[in-house]
Parts: structure tokens; C-alpha cells; sequence
């Protein structure tokens, strides 16, 4: 079960993450991201403090965005994830292809200065 | 000790699986870390064989269980009625390959076999039994 908010913050588009993601609710994800690039953003934020476990099937939905995101020029970066949830992306090499910070301003400065 | 729970085959039964398991590794004092890896490989396994050896049918039964044969050795079983492919002889894309085909499948296999220190098939009597082990140490 997971549970999916957005939130706009200086022309950010803040996508908050509750509770998990696994096979069936990894379309929840997917249609947030899906939504904030057809609205437009730029600069994507996906908050994972109160994501409490993701499976493949979520960790799919960012890495199918990457490329997409290169060509388009968008730039996301994921913040807050407990050491359960990083540990994850970790054990498939993904933390090293997206952008992973500790909390929201780390956040904001990276996504910030990316788009200098 | 032997854990055991038995699950239709939905999706939304996923969560029950991973509850089952936590409490029963919380039980032997597995820590978080350990026991949250374990987790997602057998979510990986149970979420594989739902959509692909029953098309999610929640009149069809998954059977879990866990043993600890001996000291560190945690044996994960799963138990159906379906012939899906044996995950040894799948060879996992690399990772380039599947970001650049922007593709959103293909790591939970590869989830599974870095977590895990041995997995086997066992068919009898109609039921397969996939077989995955831990070794966890202090």
C-alpha cells in the first residue's frame, strides 16, 4: 500500500512517497512521475523519508526514467531514504546512476545547481 | 522451528508474505538489514511466480516456509503447483542494457540472486518447490 502526494516548492515538483512499493502499487509511482513530466517540470523531487521498503518493480519505474530524463533535460534527485530502502538501490548498482541525497535541502541545492 | 503460511496468488497479498517473513526473522533475531534484504527476495520470487506461473489467480496457493536446520542457515521454500522457469539458467541483462532500453523489468531476478547463497528446484509429486538459502552470520 502506498500512498503518493506532490507538492510544488519554487518550481519543483515534489513527489512524497508513503508507505511501499511493490508489484501492485509500483503503477502509483510510475503515473506521479508520469504526470509531473506531462504537466511540465523540470526539476523533480521525489521525498522517500516515510518509504518504508520498495521492490524491483519500483526501483524499475526510476531506472526506466533516466534516459528519458537525459534526453529531455529533467532532473530528478530522491532524498531521505533509510538505510533499509538505499540499501536496496545499492545492491543493484542504481544509487550510483541517480541522484540520492540525504534530506530536502541537500535536495534542492543539488537539483539547484544542476540546473545552473 | 519451521515458519509456514499459505497465500493466494494476488498481488495485494505481497505485503502479507513480507510480513510473515519479518516477524519470523525478527523472531530469531535477524537484524533489520538482514532481515529487509531477505524480504525483497522473496517478494521478488513470490511477485515472479503469481504474475507468471498462476497470472495471478488468487485461487491458487503459495506455500512458504522456513526452516533453520542449523545454526546461521535460514532455508526459504516456496511451494506450488506451476513449472516457471528455473532463475539459475536465466542470464540477467546488464544494467546499461536495461537503462538505456528504458525498460522497467529484469532486476528482480538479479535482486534475488545477489541476496541469496544458494537456490535450487525441487519437483515432486506435481509441486515445485524452489528452495533458497541464507547463511546469515553474527
Amino acid at each position: 500500500m502506498v500512498h503518493i502526494k506532490r507538492l510544488q516548492e519554487e518550481g519543483i515538483d515534489i513527489i512524497a512517497v508513503v508507505g511501499e512499493i511493490d508489484a501492485s502499487s509500483s503503477i502509483e509511482l510510475d503515473l506521479a512521475i508520469a504526470k509531473s513530466v506531462g504537466e511540465g517540470y523540470k526539476r523533480i523531487i521525489i521525498d522517500c523519508h516515510a518509504m518504508e521498503y520498495i521492490s524491483s518493480a519500483g526501483l524499475g519505474v526510476f531506472m526506466s526514467y533516466i534516459e528519458e530524463f537525459k534526453d529531455k533535460g529533467i532532473l530528478m534527485v530522491l532524498f531521505g531514504m533509510k538505510e533499509k530502502v538505499i540499501n536496496t538501490f545499492s545492491i543493484l548498482g542504481l544509487a550510483e546512476l541517480l541522484h540520492i541525497r540525504n534530506n530536502k535541502e541537500e535536495a534542492k541545492q543539488l537539483i539547484n545547481g544542476l540546473s545552473i | 522451528m519451521d515458519y509456514q503460511y499459505n497465500i493466494g496468488c494476488s498481488l495485494t497479498n505481497l505485503k502479507g508474505i513480507r510480513d510473515f517473513i519479518r516477524e519470523s526473522l525478527r523472531e530469531q533475531g535477524i537484524t533489520e538489514i538482514a532481515a529487509s534484504e531477505i524480504v525483497l527476495a522473496l517478494d521478488e520470487m513470490c511477485s515472479n511466480l503469481m504474475i507468471h506461473g498462476h497470472h495471478c489467480d488468487p485461487s491458487h496457493i503459495l506455500e512458504l516456509h522456513i526452516r533453520i536446520p542449523q545454526e546461521h542457515t535460514f532455508v526459504f521454500e516456496i511451494v506450488d503447483e506451476s513449472n516457471v522457469f528455473d532463475i539459475n539458467q536465466f542470464a540477467e541483462p546488464a544494467l546499461g542494457n536495461l537503462v538505456n532500453e528504458k525498460r522497467k523489468g529484469g532486476l528482480g531476478i538479479r535482486l534475488v540472486k545477489s541476496i541469496m547463497d544458494n537456490i535450487e528446484y525441487v519437483h515432486d509429486g506435481g509441486k515445485t518447490t524452489c528452495r533458497l538459502t541464507k547463511i546469515i552470520s553474527d
